[in-house]
């Protein structure tokens, strides 16, 4: 905690600036097995936190424990203020989950399968209907809404996830490898999404993603974590000041994230 | 607070009512149904024929068959198939579609989600032995021109309601199944092998059991060792769902019948000659009695293979994958 105030010394209005997640210490043992390894870092309210690393580094499992989903072997840490051990609930409520592999039921359509999350989030009434349509709208699936979700391409499905997190309309949200497959104008497409998403409803974003150049573009601070350790957090100065001369200035994330990876 | 049971309670049916599965199980049902009672009434116009309308005609529905096998039989036997049929894939589909994580990530309890497969599960079932009771009534109506009376339709009341929890045992060991195993496959195989266990292989299997452990007791008379070969096939008995379903409903959907040992093993020939001549209907609480306990043991089943599911349930990790 105190290393992450230090590090927002630079600006005076980064250190009043609240913290929506709070982790310290955190561990996930699968038996002999370490999958995240005492990792402690911060996310700030408004923010795109880009979570970097390499398949299997322990991402997806610091965000189930995040949510509740996954108990912790040892460490704590706060989500929107609340321990997620003792109000999963409340969490879950405040917050919107884009999972890796997205995970739909194929034989509903867009329309009813938000709807199912709806009535999930106690969303009723005629607000629902309103809210799924603006929804499926925003993300541009409105035509398509009465289509089988297996006839979808991954684009779609991606599209619709994101539908799901804007019908919540949550004060955080995780998205897991949005990006995962996409060709380079929808992969585009997404993260200008996802970028309004949390500038204009002032959301907080935690995001996972291999498009590093992309994400340079639209996060705030960044986190790489590498076999389930925390390795390096902050923004890309501060990351890139840590391995290259201050005068060069021409880094891009995607080397500063490379030179992290090598060394680690 | 929001109701996430409610809520996958309702999914659950209508994914179930719209589904392929669902419709053609329905249609077997229907098919057997119509076969079964139209053979029965067949086979009572024939028993029937110049005598006196006694007691419980209608009941003889469910139980008289022209081929010896009446329809409380086939549900006997084949019940547990719409059990197995609907919950084998319950859990590990949703698990292998990233669906289960989805829905964990959404403010609901964790046991909404197992609770809520259940009860729908079992309302499937209901629907089904209702509409096969409703289907067997009719063609009942039509074909033999006989109209239940009260005790009778208390009598399929109770027989409907054990039937329901015979079919939702079977339910419980498939959704048990679809949590411990990873693989759809591997989850059916596994509820059809105990199925077939329990209902096909123990029940055949029974007499030769019970009378290889008594013939390696010792020498004993005769009579010693039939008892002894009763005592220790009831006791079997209690370990086979299917024996104890049809224990279960025997007194009640059979009036005539005063236990639910088969009346040949208990006497001779002139016995039981004398027993059917003044054989009266069981009152309906006197047949209740009988098979009480058989009910309460099935229910007991149910719930504790329930309760192991709900445990593994809970305390299984989600992963991503």
């Amino acid at each position: 905690m105190v290393k992450e105030n230090s590090r927002t010394e630079s600006g005076e209005v980064e250190v009043k600036e609240k913290k929506i997640i709070e982790i310290n210490g955190l561990t996930k043992r699968y038996n002999d097995f370490i999958a995240v390894d005492h990792i402690t870092f911060s996310v700030f309210e408004g923010e795109i936190f880009g979570f970097l690393g390499p398949n299997g580094a322990g991402k997806t499992t610091t965000i189930l424990m995040l949510l509740g989903l996954s108990e912790p072997t040892e460490g704590w840490a706060k989500v929107l203020g609340m321990d997620p051990l003792k109000e999963p609930l409340k969490i879950k409520r405040m917050t919107g989950y884009l999972q890796e592999n997205m995970g739909f039921y194929r034989d509903l359509n867009a329309f009813q399968m938000l709807d199912f999350i709806a009535e999930l989030n106690g969303i009723t009434g005629e607000d629902k209907d309103r809210r799924i349509n603006e929804a499926l709208r925003s993300v541009g699936l409105l035509e398509r809404a009465k289509k089988k979700i297996e006839t979808y391409s991954r684009g779609m499905r991606q599209r619709l996830g994101i539908a799901e997190i804007l019908l919540k309309a949550p004060k955080l949200a995780f998205l897991d490898e949005p990006t995962l497959g996409l060709d380079p104008d929808a992969t585009n497409k997404m993260l200008g999404l996802i970028e309004s998403l949390s500038r204009k409803n002032g959301m907080t974003v935690v995001l996972s993603t291999h498009m590093l150049d992309q994400a340079q573009k639209i996060c705030d601070r960044f986190g790489i974590m590498i076999n389930g350790r925390m390795i390096a957090r902050g923004t890309i100065e501060e990351l890139a000041g840590e391995k290259f001369n201050i005068d060069n200035k021409t880094y891009t994330l995607e080397e500063v994230y490379m030179k992290y990876f090598k060394e680690a | 607070m929001v109701s996430g049971f409610k809520v996958i309670v309702k999914k659950e049916l209508a994914d179930h009512l719209s589904s392929y599965r669902f419709l053609i199980l329905l249609l077997i049902i229907i098919m057997v149904s119509l076969v079964l009672v139209y053979m029965a009434s067949d086979s009572m116009k024939e028993q029937l024929q110049g005598e006196k309308l006694f007691k419980f005609v209608f009941l003889m529905l469910f139980t008289s068959s022209k081929v010896g096998f009446s329809l409380v039989e086939f549900i006997a036997y084949f019940g547990p198939l719409i059990g197995l049929m609907i919950g084998f894939d319950s859990i590990n589909r949703e698990r292998n579609e990233g669906t289960l994580s989805k829905l964990l990530a959404q403010p609901i309890y964790r046991d909404n989600v197992i609770n809520g497969k259940y009860i729908a599960g079992v309302g499937v079932i209901g629907l089904m032995v209702v509409s096969i009771i409703m289907l067997i009534t009719g063609v009942g109506l039509f074909e033999v021109g006989v109209k239940p009376g009260m005790e009778e339709f208390w009598r399929i009341f109770i027989y409907a309601i054990i039937s329901i929890i015979y079919i939702s045992l079977w339910l419980a060991v498939s959704i048990l199944f679809s949590t411990i195993f990873r693989s759809v496959a591997t989850s059916a195989l596994a509820s059809f092998a105990l199925w077939i266990f329990f209902s096909f292989f123990l029940p055949f299997g029974i007499n030769a059991l019970a009378n290889s452990i008594v013939s390696s007791a010792g020498l004993l008379n005769y009579k010693e060792s039939l008892m002894r070969v009763i005592r220790i096939e009831k006791i079997l008995s209690f370990t086979s769902p299917m024996m104890l379903y049809s224990n279960a409903t025997a007194t009640i959907i059979d009036p005539l019948r005063r236990s639910v040992i088969p009346t040949a093993m208990q006497m001779g020939m002139r016995e039981q000659l004398s027993i059917k001549r003044f054989a009266g209907p069981l009152p309906l609480f006197q047949s209740f009695l009988i098979v009480a306990p058989y009910i309460f043991y099935l229910v007991a089943i149910t719930i504790i293979i329930f309760i192991i599911t709900y445990v593994i349930f809970m305390r299984q990790e989600i992963r991503s994958i």
